[in-house]
C-alpha cells in the first residue's frame, strides 16, 4: 500500500546521561505516520514510547537528554534542524500533544479560558475576543456542557475525564495535522476512556489528512482504535504492521507474550493461571546485547539470539519483525523444535 | 447450601462523611460514600467488587478492616459487618472500638493499589514484612519472625538478599509482591485487595494475578478483590458485585455477571471494556454519557437513573429492590430481563 507520509522518523537515537552511564532510551527507531491514520505504539513501561513522542516534539530535556542521531521529517521538512523559534511555532500548531496526566500540562493558577486563548493567540493572528470565542467552540466540540461558563473555571474544577477533554480541545485548537496522545486514557475509568477515544477518533475523521500517534500500554485500546501498530521493547521497534496483521498473526515472541498476558474470560473455564512473560523489563542500563528480549524469551536460540542483533525484516507486505526466528536460515530449526507461535 | 461456610456478612452498611463549612463549622452536607451495601462472602470464594472510581469500593474495604474511623474520625458508620471466625464465633466489626478490634486485626489485611505510597520508604523490605508480626504476634521469637519473613519473600518470588533493600529500589510489580508478603505475614483469614494490579503493565499484572491464585491456595486465605477491570475480576473471582454510587446494583456468579450482565449499569460498564481483538466490534458499544454524579448530590431513587438508557419516571421512587433474575443472580432494576437486550 503506497501511502502519503505525514511524518517520517529515521534511525532516531535519543539518550540520557545518568550517573551510571549513557541510557539509550530510543535506539535506532524508524517509522512513518501516514496521512489519515491512527498509529499505535505499545510496549511495557520503560520501552521508550514517551521518549519517542517527546523526541518528535523536541521536548527532550537537555541535559540530561539528547537526540544524538536521526531524522524527523514533517511533510518532508526536517524538524531536527529547525531553530528553537520555528520549533515552538510548529509545536501546538502543526503537532499537538496530549499527556496522560492533564494536570502536568495545565497550569493550575490560570482559568481554562485564559490558557486556551493564549494558546490560540500564540499561533493565530486573532484578537482576544475571537480567541475566546474559538476556545468556547472547541470546548463545545469536545462535549463540555455550558462551554462559555466553563472557560472561567480552573483546571481543578473539572473531573479527570473533563480535564482530558479540555486537553484535547487545547491540542486541537490550532488544527494540527498530527496529534500525539501519550497514554491519554490510562488514568481514566473504562467508561470515560470509551468516551475520550470515541471523541478523538471522530475528531480525527472530521479533519482531512489528520493523523494520530496513540501511545498506550493497553493492547486492547490499540486493537479497537488504531490502523497500524508499533510494538516497542528496549528502545527498539520489535514488530510493526497493520492492527489486523499484528493481532491476528503476531510474530514476535514479545508480542505473543503481551497478548497472552491479557485475561481473556472464557465461559465455562475456571480460575486458570495466565500465561505471563517471565522475568521483568531489564533496567535500561542492563539491557542485554544482541536481541533485547533474549533474557525473557522462551524461544531464544543459542549462538544467535545472544550474539547477533536481529534486523527488522518484512515478513509480509507492511508487516515487519525483529526476531531471528523469522530468518530463512533459522526457519528449519524452529520448525524442528516444534515452536507453536500462535496465540 | 449447608456445606458453604460463612466468612463475612455485610448488612446495610452505610458510611457517610459529614461536610462542614463556615466559621461555626456547621454540617452543611453529607457525602454518602457507601449507602446501604449488603453482601455475603463464603469461605473459599473470592468476591470481586467492581465499579467506576468514586463509587465507594475503597471505603467498603477500609470499613471492613475497621480503619475508616481511624482515618476520618467523623465518619458515620451504620449497619453490620459480621465476621464469622473459623471457630464459628461471630463478631460485628462495624461496632467495635479500636481496642476491641485489636485481636482481630491480624485476621483481616489489605493490599493497596499504589504499592509505592503504601510502603514506608524508610523501612527495609524485611522490616515492612515483619512489622505486622511484631505488632500482632508479640509471642513470636525474633528468630521465628525472621524465618517467616524469609519464607514469605521466597513465596512471593523475591530473593532473601532483597529483604535488606528499600521500596524505591523495586519496580511496581515487585513492590506489589512486597505488599502481598506483608499482608500474608500474620496468616490472615481475609485479604481485601484494593486494585492490586490496576497500576501495573499487563505482563506484570498477569504475574501478580498468578501469584495471588497460587498463594490463595497455599495460605488458605480468602480474597475480597476490588478492581475496575472486569476481565481481571472475572478471572480471579467466584462471584462479582457491581457497585454504583454507594450501592451494589447487581451481584451473582462471576460468569453470570460477566457473560450475562443485566443491570443497565453493568451492561454499560462491560461494553466499555476494550477487547484485544480488531473484530470485536466497537460499533455495538453503548457509551455512557457524562461522569458519575458526586455522592454529595445523589439522585433520588435509582442512583443510575441520570445516566441510564432505559430510565423512566418511576425510577425516581426509591432504590429498586433486588430481584433474582436467575438462580443466584440478583439485579436491582425492575425493568430489565436477564439475557434480553435493553
Ligand atoms: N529524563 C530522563 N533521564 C534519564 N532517563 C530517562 C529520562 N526519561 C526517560 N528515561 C529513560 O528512558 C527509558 C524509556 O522511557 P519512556 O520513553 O518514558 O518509556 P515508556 O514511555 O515506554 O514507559 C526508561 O528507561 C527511562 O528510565
Ligand atoms: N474522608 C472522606 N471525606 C469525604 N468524602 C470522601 C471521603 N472518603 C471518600 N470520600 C468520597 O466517597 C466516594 C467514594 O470514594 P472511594 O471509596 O474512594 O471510591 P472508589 O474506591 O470506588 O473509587 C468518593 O466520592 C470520595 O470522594
Ligand atoms: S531474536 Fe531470539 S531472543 Fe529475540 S525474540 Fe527472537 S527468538 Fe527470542
Ligand atoms: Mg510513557
Ligand atoms: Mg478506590
Amino acid at each position: 500500500m503506497s501511502q502519503k507520509s505525514l511524518l517520517e522518523v529515521g534511525d532516531l537515537v535519543t539518550q540520557f546521561k545518568t550517573d551510571r552511564g549513557i541510557a539509550k532510551a530510543v535506539n535506532g527507531v524508524s517509522f512513518d505516520v501516514y496521512s489519515n491514520e491512527v498509529l499505535g505504539i505499545v510496549g511495557e513501561s520503560g520501552s521508550g514510547k514517551s521518549v519517542t513522542a517527546l523526541s518528535v516534539m523536541r521536548l527532550i530535556p537537555n541535559p540530561p537528554g539528547d537526540i544524538v542521531n536521526g531524522s524527523i521529517k514533517l511533510e518532508g521538512k526536517e524538524i531536527l534542524d529547525l531553530p528553537i523559534e520555528e520549533m515552538r511555532e510548529l509545536r501546538g500548531n502543526e503537532i499537538g500533544m496530549i499527556f496522560q496526566e492533564p494536570m502536568t500540562s495545565l497550569n493550575s493558577v490560570f482559568t481554562i479560558g485564559f490558557q486556551m486563548k493564549e494558546g490560540i493567540m500564540l499561533h493565530q493572528e486573532v484578537d482576544e475576543a475571537t480567541a475566546m470565542k474559538k476556545s468556547a467552540e472547541m470546548l463545545d466540540m469536545v462535549g463540555i456542557p455550558s462551554p462559555e461558563k466553563r472557560l472561567n473555571d480552573y483546571p481543578h474544577q473539572f473531573s479527570g475525564g473533563m480535564r482530558q477533554r479540555v486537553m484535547i480541545a487545547m491540542a486541537l485548537s490550532n488544527n494540527p495535522k498530527l496529534l500525539i496522545a501519550d497514554e491519554p486514557t490510562t488514568a481514566l475509568d473504562v467508561t470515560i476512556q470509551a468516551q475520550i477515544l470515541e471523541l478523538m477518533l471522530s475528531l480525527q475523521k472530521q479533519r482531512e489528512g489528520a493523523s494520530i500517534i496513540l501511545i498506550t500500554h493497553d493492547l486492547a485500546v490499540v486493537a479497537e482504535t488504531c490502523d497500524r501498530v508499533i510494538v516497542m521493547y528496549g528502545g527498539k521497534i520489535q514488530e510493526i504492521g497493520t492492527v489486523r496483521q499484528v493481532f491476528k498473526n503476531p510474530l514476535h515472541p514479545y508480542t505473543h507474550g503481551l497478548l497472552e498476558s491479557i485475561p481473556h474470560p472464557v465461559e465455562g473455564s475456571r480460575l486458570h493461571r495466565l500465561k505471563a512473560i517471565r522475568g521483568n523489563v531489564p533496567n535500561i542500563m542492563e539491557l542485554p546485547k544482541a536481541c533485547k528480549f533474549n533474557t525473557r524469551c522462551d524461544y531464544a536460540l543459542k549462538g544467535l539470539c545472544f550474539d547477533v542483533e536481529p534486523e527488522l525484516a518484512e515478513i509480509e507486505p507492511g508487516h515487519f519483525v525483529r526476531c531471528h526466528l523469522y530468518e530463512e536460515s533459522t526457519e528449519l530449526t524452529t520448525k524442528e523444535k516444534g515452536i507453536e507461535l500462535s496465540v | 447450601m449447608s456445606d458453604k461456610r460463612l466468612l463475612l456478612e455485610v448488612k446495610d452498611l452505610k458510611v457517610h462523611f459529614p461536610v462542614y463549612a463556615g466559621i461555626f463549622q456547621r454540617k452543611i452536607a453529607t457525602v454518602k460514600a457507601v449507602d446501604g451495601v449488603s453482601f455475603t462472602m463464603y469461605r473459599g470464594e473470592t468476591l470481586g467488587l467492581v465499579g467506576e472510581s468514586g463509587c465507594g469500593k475503597t471505603t467498603v474495604g477500609r470499613t471492613i478492616i475497621n480503619i475508616t474511623k481511624l482515618m476520618f474520625h467523623d465518619a458515620e458508620i451504620t449497619g453490620e459487618i459480621l465476621y464469622h471466625m473459623p471457630n464459628g464465633e461471630v463478631i460485628d466489626f462495624a461496632n467495635l472500638t479500636k481496642k476491641k478490634m485489636r485481636p482481630y486485626r491480624s485476621e483481616v489485611q489489605m493490599i493497596f493499589q499504589d504499592p509505592y505510597s503504601s510502603l514506608n520508604p524508610r523501612m527495609t523490605v524485611q522490616q515492612i514484612i515483619e512489622e505486622p508480626l511484631t505488632i500482632h504476634r508479640p509471642e513470636m521469637s525474633k528468630e521465628d519472625r525472621r524465618k517467616r519473613v524469609l519464607m514469605l519473600l521466597d513465596r512471593v518470588g523475591l530473593q532473601a538478599e532483597q529483604g535488606g533493600r528499600y521500596p524505591h529500589e523495586f519496580s511496581g510489580g515487585q513492590r506489589q509482591r512486597i505488599g502481598i508478603a506483608r499482608a500474608l505475614a500474620t496468616n490472615p483469614d481475609l485479604i481485601i485487595c484494593d486494585e492490586p494490579v490496576s497500576a501495573l503493565d499487563v505482563s506484570v499484572q498477569a504475574q501478580v494475578i498468578n501469584l495471588m491464585l497460587d498463594l490463595q491456595e497455599e495460605f488458605d486465605v480468602n480474597f475480597l478483590f476490588i478492581a475496575h477491570d472486569l476481565s481481571v475480576v472475572e478471572h480471579i473471582s467466584t462471584r462479582i458485585a457491581v457497585m454504583y454510587l454507594g450501592h451494589i446494583v447487581e451481584y451473582g456468579g462471576s460468569e453470570q455477571v460477566y457473560f450475562n450482565p443485566t443491570h443497565p449499569y453493568s451492561r454499560a460498564l462491560l461494553s466499555a471494556v476494550p477487547q484485544a481483538d480488531p473484530d470485536s466490534g466497537r460499533a455495538t458499544r453503548t457509551i455512557l454519557e457524562g461522569d458519575v454524579p458526586t455522592p454529595l448530590n445523589k439522585p433520588t431513587g435509582c442512583p443510575f437513573r441520570t445516566r441510564c438508557p432505559i430510565a423512566r419516571p418511576d425510577c425516581a421512587n426509591g432504590f429498586p429492590s433486588f430481584e433474582e433474575k436467575e438462580s443466584g443472580h440478583w439485579v436491582a432494576c425492575p425493568y430489565v430481563e436477564a439475557g434480553v437486550e435493553a
